[in-house]
């Protein structure tokens, strides 16, 4: 064990359904990033990835069963958390359509985790929350539906920073906007991180995002890690497993040369 | 005007009231479009004024028998006419709006509870509690709602509560699985899974979060079963189970009036219309509200 890592996972599997129906989904995956780091995990959709981030944040349904172990500043994260210790971890999801209740106004939806964490002047914390990600005061008390796609996404990870975490989890968080506002969000996260000294674990099948925001990432096939990789690695373009050259070449836009290699 | 029209459609609300009557006006908007859906509200409200005016608009609580006006037809007099013991029929279905209206309530207010607690907490926690609650739902479903209502009057005798029990008993459990079917799509859906991943109580993720999206489909339903309640409380009047003579329930009035049917028409059939039109009225309002508050028929 790393005493430094700031979230670890070693030997992970996670498989759905039981005896001969079961499908595993994680087989193996491990990894370990420093505090303030911020660790890519790429690969296909299917892939696992997701699913290895899910068992992170402790969303998996019920039903899964979930091998290996997961650490947080050496502290295991089992399938019941406590209170304090979701608060140290928070998530953004890939759908901002999806993950913003559509009945609760902004001011609620970044209320709630604060009072329920027993924060105090919350009103203040909400404006700071929103000032934080870019929007102006006038956004608190809109319903999701009169928000764009991008100023959505801000609200999510304001909403995920209002409790401040230590660690935050990024599944796909630009993947369902336009390419315009990927980079505004892209640039919001590494000005967040550097500022409030957050880890990242940052999902994506783009290898552009992933150089643009990790350091270091993990190539992930069928539910294993193939390779790791550190980012200068990968712009020196020197992977070293045919599966993460092929992510690669794929990264780089269609190529009919390319695609017939594979 | 425009200025409250104004404030209710900017797009920069000020206050978390503000937000909310916002939301309330939208809707007004897209209900008001719905010409079925406002002739339907004009119908509840009538009914409501009818039974909140009633003292005011009746010459009598339509109980007294006058003997010596037995059976006059409708005229200017009595506008629908009088029955068997001399009562005027208008003051009757009005003052019987006031039942139709009391078991209506009640209904909701024992059913709505029930229904969406045991169906939103059967679909958000699964699992055996989620086989439990169902089967109990499944056991409710299976009991015939008229007999059950014989079998409750037998035991605790003729009356109004004992109808409205009955009902409410045997009806909760459509609304238990709608609000189930609801909370078992949303328990997957990331915002309530990003409300776990933030330390939200389970009770208060099923209350704040889960319960206020399923409540839509719950009342849409509900109005469009208004219906089929006011009709079995009638029944339950017409076979002498309910409301309990010389009270004006509308089923009851029937009943005495289906004797005088051929030669004296309007004493059964005021009280007919009324069961009709209220019926009616609350179905198009129901169907009104399905269009408003089911996001899924709206886009």
């Amino acid at each position: 064990m790393n005493p430094a890592a700031s979230v670890e996972a070693t030997g992970l599997q996670v498989a759905f359904g039981r005896g001969r129906r079961s499908f595993h989904a994680v087989r193996n995956a491990g990894f370990s990033v420093g505090a303030g780091g911020s660790f890519g995990l790429v690969g296909e959709s299917g892939s696992g990835k997701t699913t290895v981030l899910r068992a992170l944040a402790g969303l998996l349904p019920p039903t899964a069963q979930v091998r290996g172990r997961m650490r947080m500043h050496g502290e295991s994260l089992g399938a019941v958390r406590p209170r304090a210790l979701r608060r140290r971890m928070q998530m953004v999801f890939q759908d901002p359509y999806g993950s913003l209740h559509p009945r609760h106004t902004v001011d609620r939806i970044l209320g709630e985790p604060a009072r329920v964490h027993g924060l105090d002047s919350i009103d203040n914390r909400i404006g700071e929350a929103l000032a934080g990600v870019g929007l102006d005061a006038s956004f608190r008390f809109r319903y999701p539906h009169q928000l764009s796609g991008g100023q959505r996404q801000r609200i999510a990870i304001a909403r995920a920073l209002i409790i401040e975490p230590d660690v935050v989890l990024l599944d796909e968080p630009t993947s369902a906007l336009d390419v315009s506002v990927q980079a505004e969000i892209l640039n919001l996260l590494q000005r967040l991180r550097r500022e409030r000294a957050l880890t990242f674990v940052l999902v994506s099948h783009d290898l552009a995002v992933v150089s643009h925001m990790a350091e270091a990432l993990a190539v992930m096939r069928a539910g294993e890690v193939v390779e790791m990789l550190d980012v200068a690695a990968l712009r020196t373009a020197a992977p070293q497993h045919p599966y993460s050259r092929q992510l690669l070449r794929a990264s780089q836009g269609y190529d009919r040369a390319a695609g017939s290699e594979f | 005007m425009s200025a409250v029209r104004a404030w209710l459609l900017t797009d920069i609300p000020q206050s978390r009231r503000q937000a909310q009557c916002q939301r309330l006006f939208l809707a007004w908007l897209v209900f008001r479009r719905n010409g079925s859906a406002v002739a339907g509200i004009a119908i509840v409200a009538t009914l409501v004024a009818g039974a909140l005016l009633a003292p005011w608009i009746t010459g009598s609580a339509g109980v007294t028998p006058d003997l010596g006006n037995r059976l006059h037809a409708p005229g200017l007099a009595h506008w629908f006419g009088t029955d068997e013991l001399g009562r005027d029929i208008f003051d009757r279905v009005m003052w019987g709006s006031r039942i139709t209206l009391y078991i209506v309530g009640l209904v909701s207010v024992i059913v709505v509870p029930i229904g969406l607690a045991i169906g939103v907490v059967a679909g958000y926690v699964g699992g055996w509690v989620d086989s439990a609650l169902m089967r109990l739902t499944d056991v409710f479903l299976a009991f015939p709602r008229l007999i059950l209502a014989l079998a409750f009057v037998a035991a605790l005798g003729p009356g109004l509560e004992n109808a409205v029990l009955a009902i409410a008993l045997t009806s909760w459990s459509p609304y238990a699985r709608i609000a189930r079917a609801e909370a078992l799509t949303l328990r997957r859906s990331d915002f309530i899974l990003a409300a776990r991943s933030q330390g939200i109580p389970h009770l208060q993720i099923i209350v704040s979060h889960v319960a206020p999206m399923c409540i839509s489909s719950v009342i849409v339903r509900l109005t469009l079963d208004m219906a089929g309640i006011i009709l079995t409380a009638a029944g339950l009047g017409f076979l002498g189970l309910g409301a309990q003579p010389p009270t004006p329930e509308w089923g009851a009035m029937i009943a005495l009036g289906r004797e005088y049917l051929l030669d004296q028409w309007w004493v059964p059939a005021f009280p007919g219309i009324a069961i009709l039109v209220v019926s009616l009225g609350f179905n198009l309002l129901g169907d009104g509200l399905r269009d408003v508050l089911d996001p899924k028929s709206r886009d």
